[in-house]
């Protein structure tokens, strides 16, 4: 059986950016496990630019980000193996995997689970109608695109405004499909502002909000789709509908953390998030257990992913030194009126300043975060806008507190 | 010229296949669709029926209660998922438990064992079941099968033994020429001394061309929920309401892969292709399972999918010779899949009466095993990524299917050629993402052991194209 202090599932963005953050710190026995035959995960598929603003100050395209930090692994000889699956995880921390060499055991002293999310389908937001090829998520008409060179439809149409179906309506564009249009179940977008600019807006492709698909239509190929309005309790409104001809509907309508092998260890899992609780190391349930990047919760921006790895590499280092992290006292952290979710959900006070990553439930111009200390203000601070579709963070002073409950809100002024 | 024709490859005109490829017989089955099993016996409850619901005296008593007793050594023989899970049919109210006793009648009358079972005892077997039951008939022979590797490892079987599958093709005349039929597809003409017709929903327009006694099938749809396995779980038997004059009713059922159906609905509809899901009738299965659970996991929820029951106003199913050399296998409702073992040797003996049957001298009456990784120890595992190292590279990572498992599906007889092809034999694209991952993969793999373009890749029938052009544009060129 093979040992290592650290193992990491998943070298995408997060999983590298981890397995640095520990190195960096002085950890040197660390091992990445990869499923696929690249490093770099999901990014590799998104060729357009507009990654690296925050960390680099510059437009990179995925495949070069990843390459960046590839390289950065490598130049640290980090160990890594591609094309190599965690099957499983055990209690005892050792993990079965499988690749063309064989079915192994592995044994860590702490793990980091990386592996990134999935997109919702159709079955999931259960829409009606027929089941006919070309009824796709737009993350798989991308890969198909960028990765295999090859176009899934010629006239498209797509549902949900996530940023990959916006970055998809400009890109199958481009490519010379026409895209008829944007269909999104919310009086607002869900994509980032600077997105339904870029890849709406300049090409003229209609945005039609509170909107959904009604009926798909088609017996082999999708022939057409049926889209209509909605109100404010998500029903069809009568006579609203309007139908596109179109071989293609791209759904962009959500991304969940992708955790089997959590779940499966019975990992305590967020209600809201749909990835594992985590406490201020982004330790799960599980002790010696962490996770970061799109498997803890959904991240617009890779940017943040990589910092966040970057930070859980270096509390896992301390971990292995240490042999744990845990504090004495801790404030517990809630979402309150507005908030879909705060994580972590507690904070050690001997950390002393508190740093949350949170959303909203819905847009807010001109409003108020409020953090409040056992029913009091503790900081408020003025936000310009608030949007779901953008992640927020907020920092403040916990060394002066005693255990309890920390709550955010959002009030509109 | 061909001994046998066999028109539709479901799961009775698969059955019957095997059974006639034990003699030395001519057989061809032709089929309309890109692979077996495409049709009804795709899209049903996939319940093994212990027997106790159909009328005594129809045929759809006795070869149901047959039927299921056969299931044991055919899945054994041809490595099919197959489980007696049992079924429990709940009253909740004292008009529910008169049903319950008149079922119970039935069961003596059919020869099935079951059992009255008591409020307490059904929360003993069943925690899931709803707090308002007062009581449940228990039938323990009752199972859960995989409907799609039943149909596949039927057709494997019978063509390792000699049968000719053609697919992609469909019949559109059946003429009776002196003692002999001529079988006219899209394709091409064929002939041969008897023809047995297992078209399902199309049955009656096959027995139109041949017989003065016309017969209607009528397509009655049943649409489900499909709910992804999840840690916790959920039932582990088959819940059934009371039936009534629509039916069975819906059911709470775990699959054999560990998902969870909800359904059928059941109405009649116009036309027979039509198996598209629809939110008014969804919510009111919904609704209806209520009477069975208290607690109906949907955020668990993967699909929804429709099939569509072939009706006859006998309600009872169509096995006759209306004329010398011509037997229809038709008005194949539930319990239709249970029953088909025993109606392919109801059908076997038929054709003895018009047909020499002789033994076939290297008969083989199992199927090679599938891999199933999944079950196997790690020491098994890598033993056989040692001899085999596909096995090893993992393709689908919701449900863990390796490459070497979908290399196997394709080149199996009766292999896979679509997509959905793969995902009914092996199950990439099955779990919660639904091939968001793993499809292009699974496509590049049917490409290249099938040596075509990945634009001629088709997710199910002809037209079900995935990839229309070549890109002009950029790609990720380092991978
Ligand atoms: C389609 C898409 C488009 C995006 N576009 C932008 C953008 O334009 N700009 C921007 O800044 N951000 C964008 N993002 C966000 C950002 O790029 C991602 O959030 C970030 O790259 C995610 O990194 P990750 O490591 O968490 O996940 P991933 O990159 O998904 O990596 C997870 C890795 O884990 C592996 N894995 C999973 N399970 C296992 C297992 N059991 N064993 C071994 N390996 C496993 C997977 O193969 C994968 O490589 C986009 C995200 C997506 C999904
Ligand atoms: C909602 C629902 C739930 C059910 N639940 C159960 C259950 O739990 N248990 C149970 O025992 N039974 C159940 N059944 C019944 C069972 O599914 C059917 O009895 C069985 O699948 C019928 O199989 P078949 O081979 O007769 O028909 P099919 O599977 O429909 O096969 C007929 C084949 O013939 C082909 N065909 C048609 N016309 C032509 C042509 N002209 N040329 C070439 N090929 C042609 C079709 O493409 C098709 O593949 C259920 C049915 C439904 C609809």
């Amino acid at each position: 059986m093979l040992n290592y202090d650290l193992v990491i599932i998943g070298g995408g963005s997060a999983g590298i950016a981890s397995a640095i953050g520990a190195y960096d710190n002085g950890l040197r026995s660390i091992l990445v496990l990869e499923k696929e035959a690249y490093l770099g995960g999901i990014l590799n598929q998104c060729i357009h630019n507009g990654f690296g603003l925050h960390l680099f100050n510059e437009e990179l395209s995925g495949p070069e980000y990843a390459e960046r930090f590839a390289n950065e692994l490598i130049k640290r000889n980090i160990e890594y193996r591609l094309e190599t699956m965690v099957l499983k995880i055990n209690k005892d921390l050792t993990m079965v995997c499988s690749s063309v060499n064989g079915c192994e055991i592995i044994k860590a002293k702490a793990i980091i689970c990386a592996t990134g999310c999935t997109e919702r389908t159709r079955g999931a937001i259960a829409t009606q109608g027929d089941r006919p090829s070309g009824v796709m998520t737009a993350g798989l008409a991308q890969r198909y695109l960028n990765i295999e060179g090859y176009l899934v439809g010629k006239k498209v149409f797509i549902l949900g405004s996530g940023d990959i179906g916006l970055i998809m309506a400009r890109r199958m564009t481009l490519e010379g499909a026409k895209v008829l249009g944007v269909a999104e179940l919310m009086p607002y977008s869900n994509g980032l502002s600077r997105n339904i600019v870029q890849c709406l807006q300049d090409f003229n492709i209609p945005l039609y909000l509170s909107h959904t698909v009604k009926r798909i239509i088609g017996k082999n190929r999708l022939e057409k789709i049926v889209i209509c309005e909605v109100d404010n309790k998500n029903n069809f409104v009568l006579n609203t509908e309007k139908e596109f001809e179109v071989d293609t509907l791209l759904l962009s309508v959500g991304l969940i953390p992708n955790n089997p092998l959590l779940a499966n260890l019975g990992v305590k899992m967020h209600p809201r998030t749909k990835g594992p609780i985590v406490d201020d190391n982004y330790e799960t349930s599980v002790p010696g257990i962490f996770a970061c990047g799109n498997g803890l919760h959904v991240h617009d921006l890779v940017d943040f992913v990589t910092n966040e790895g970057i930070y859980v590499g270096k509390k896992v280092s301390e971990y292995i030194k240490n042999g744990k992290l845990a504090s004495e006292k801790y404030v517990t952290i809630e979402a309150g009126n507005g908030i879909s979710y705060v994580l972590p959900s507690k904070f050690a006070i001997d950390k002393g300043v508190a740093e949350i990553k949170f959303r909203v439930t819905k847009p807010h111009q001109k409003s108020h975060i409020n953090v409040i200390y056992n029913g009091e203000i503790l900081k408020s601070i003025k936000k310009q806008y608030l949007l779901p579709a953008e992640m927020e963070d907020i920092k403040f002073d916990i060394s002066k507190l005693d255990c309890g409950n920390i709550v955010l809100e959002v009030i509109d002024d | 010229m061909y001994d046998i024709i066999i028109i539709g490859a479901g799961v009775n005109g698969a059955c019957i296949a095997r059974n006639l490829s034990k003699y030395q017989l001519n057989v061809l089955v032709i089929e309309k669709n890109g692979d077996v099993g495409d049709g009804t016996s795709c899209a049903n409850s996939a319940i093994i029926h212990a027997g106790y619901d159909p009328h005594p005296g129809t045929l759809k008593a006795e070869l149901n209660v047959l039927g299921n007793q056969m299931y044991d050594e055919l899945c054994k023989d041809l490595d099919v998922e197959f489980e007696r899970n049992g079924a429990l049919t709940i009253a909740t109210n004292e008009e529910e438990m008169q049903g319950l006793y008149h079922l119970l009648e039935n069961a003596k009358a059919n020869n099935v064992k079951v059992e009255l079972i008591d409020k307490e005892k059904l929360f003993e077997l069943e925690p899931h079941v709803t707090k308002k039951a007062i009581g449940a008939l228990y039938a323990p022979t009752s199972g859960i099968i995989n409907p799609f590797e039943l149909c596949v490892a039927l057709m494997e079987n019978a063509m390792d033994n000699g049968v000719q599958l053609n697919l992609n093709e469909k019949v559109i005349e059946v003429i009776s020429e002196n003692n002999t039929y001529l079988v006219k597809t899209d394709c091409g003409e064929y002939k041969c001394k008897m023809v047995i017709n297992c078209a399902g929903l199309f049955g009656d327009e096959i027995q139109n061309f041949v017989c003065d006694e016309k017969v209607e099938i009528l397509p009655r749809k049943g649409e489900y929920y499909l709910l992804d396995h999840f840690v916790d779980g959920f039932v582990k038997h088959t819940l059934f309401s009371v039936p009534s004059s629509k039916g069975k009713g819906v059911l709470v059922s775990p699959t054999t892969s560990g998902d969870y159906l909800v359904g059928p609905s059941s109405d009649f509809i116009e036309d027979k292709e039509d198996i598209s899901t629809n939110k008014d009738v969804l919510d009111n299965v919904l609704k209806e399972a209520y009477r069975l659970v208290d607690n109906v996991p949907m955020q668990h929820l993967i699909r929804e999918f429709a099939g569509i029951r072939a009706y006859h106003k006998s309600n009872d199913f169509i096995i006759n010779e209306p004329t010398a050399g011509f037997i229809n296998v038709i008005g194949m409702q539930s319990p239709g899949l249970s029953s088909a073992p025993a109606v392919a040797l109801k059908v076997e003996n038929m054709i003895m009466k018009n047909l020499e049957l002789k033994i076939r001298d290297n008969y083989i009456k199992t199927r090679r095993p599938l891999y199933r990784l999944k079950n196997k120890s790690i020491e098994e595992r890598d033993k056989l990524i040692k001899e085999n190292p596909l096995l090893g590279r993992i393709i689908c990572r919701c449900e863990q299917i390796s490459e070497g498992e979908i290399v196997d599906a394709i080149h199996r007889n009766c292999g896979a050629r679509t997509i959905k092809g793969v995902k009914k034999r092996v199950r990439p694209g099955y779990g919660k993402c639904q091939g968001g991952y793993c499809q292009t993969l699974v496509l590049k793999i049917l490409a290249r052991e099938l040596n075509k373009d990945m634009k001629d890749i088709n997710f199910k029938n002809k037209g079900s194209y995935i990839l229309c052009e070549e890109s002009k544009g950029e790609k990720n060129v380092k991978l």
